[in-house]
């Protein structure tokens, strides 16, 4: 893809996962970065085939068993990070970062039960921190323009928009200052390790 | 059928190219290849031309590929119009490596404005 923008400063620091909150529906959520287990990529696939087809986004999640399973080899891979959203044993949402030259591109999912309860903030939050922890600088994404309620959350995150000429709005974000202007700063971007909040 | 496929360069306008060669093989369409500009694509336009040629001659269609300068979405609309083209075949959007589809600047524009119906290929 052509040179995408982003903004100039760095945004503030999201807390690491794992976190633990409760939801506006009172229930227990827990944000844990995913680590290679089978067991909950079958809770995602899980989640995903249980999908409200109304909440695809430009084509993702795929509908069906098999695609969502090659969708998911592709994202959840070593270089890629993600967390999840926890319920008990129950997969309520999916954030995730997938390289792109050096960005990566970032996707976050809620299923439809768990929605408009607090938890996409959370969860991004938490994939931010993760990326963060783990020095990606560059984060893009894209939104529909219509989708209203995924904007304003970019937004209140940080994102800015980079590209708006056509249905979907591109956006941007800095995680972490580049190593070129850490070194012209005399800070190491590796030693200013984000606290978190948990 | 009378049908203009607009292609630059871009991975899905191979695809849209493709499928509408072998589909104007078997339908019989009047088929035009409108190489267009577009600043996005890492191919240049004549190896566009190229790649469309050998896809004709390899279905041996008689395709007329055509090489348009100007603003794409702009410049296909008004072919279509001027020379009553019955279709608009585009590609169907880019992938993004999360696996998410954007529409391009160029299909919108041809979406909203043209006045025949558009196929974007997936």
């Amino acid at each position: 893809m052509s040179d995408r923008g982003y903004p100039d400063a760095v945004a503030d620091e999201f807390p690491p996962p794992p976190t633990a909150f409760t939801d506006r529906e009172d229930r227990e959520i827990e944000i844990r970065p995913y680590e290679g287990d089978d067991e909950v990529r079958e809770s995602l696939v899980e989640m995903y085939d249980a999908f409200d087809p109304a909440d695809r986004a430009q084509g993702i999640p795929p509908g069906g068993e098999e695609r969502i399973r090659e969708w998911l080899d592709a994202i959840l891979g070593g270089d890629c990070y993600n967390v999840i959203a926890w319920c008990g044993d129950d997969a309520a949402g999916h954030a995730t970062l997938v390289p792109d030259g050096d960005a990566y591109e970032l996707a976050i999912f809620v299923h439809q039960e768990y929605q408009r309860a607090g938890i996409g903030t959370h969860l991004i939050r938490g994939l931010l921190g993760h990326g963060q922890a783990n020095d990606v600088e560059k984060v893009w994404l894209t939104v529909e323009r219509w989708n209203r309620a995924a904007v304003s959350l970019y937004k209140k995150i940080g994102f800015e928009t980079s590209d708006a000429e056509s249905f979907e709005l591109e956006m941007g974000l800095r995680l972490n200052a580049d190593e070129a202007s850490a070194a012209e700063s005399g800070e190491s971007a590796a030693a200013d390790e984000p606290d978190g909040d948990q | 059928m009378k049908v203009l496929c607009g292609i630059g360069g871009s991975d899905d306008s191979f695809r849209a190219l493709d499928r509408t060669v072998e589909r104007a093989a078997v339908a019989n369409d009047d088929l035009t290849i409108a190489v267009v500009d577009n600043e996005d694509s890492s191919v240049s336009p004549d190896e566009v031309v190229e790649r469309a040629e050998a896809a004709v001659d390899e279905v041996e269609i008689d395709a007329e590929v055509r090489r348009v300068e100007g603003d794409p979405g702009s410049r296909l609309v008004e072919i279509a119009e001027t020379e009553a083209f019955e279709e608009i075949v585009l590609g169907g959007g880019h992938t993004s490596p999360m696996g998410k589809i954007t529409i391009g600047s160029i299909a919108e524009f041809v979406l909203l404005n043209a006045k025949t119906s558009v196929t974007l290929v997936r």
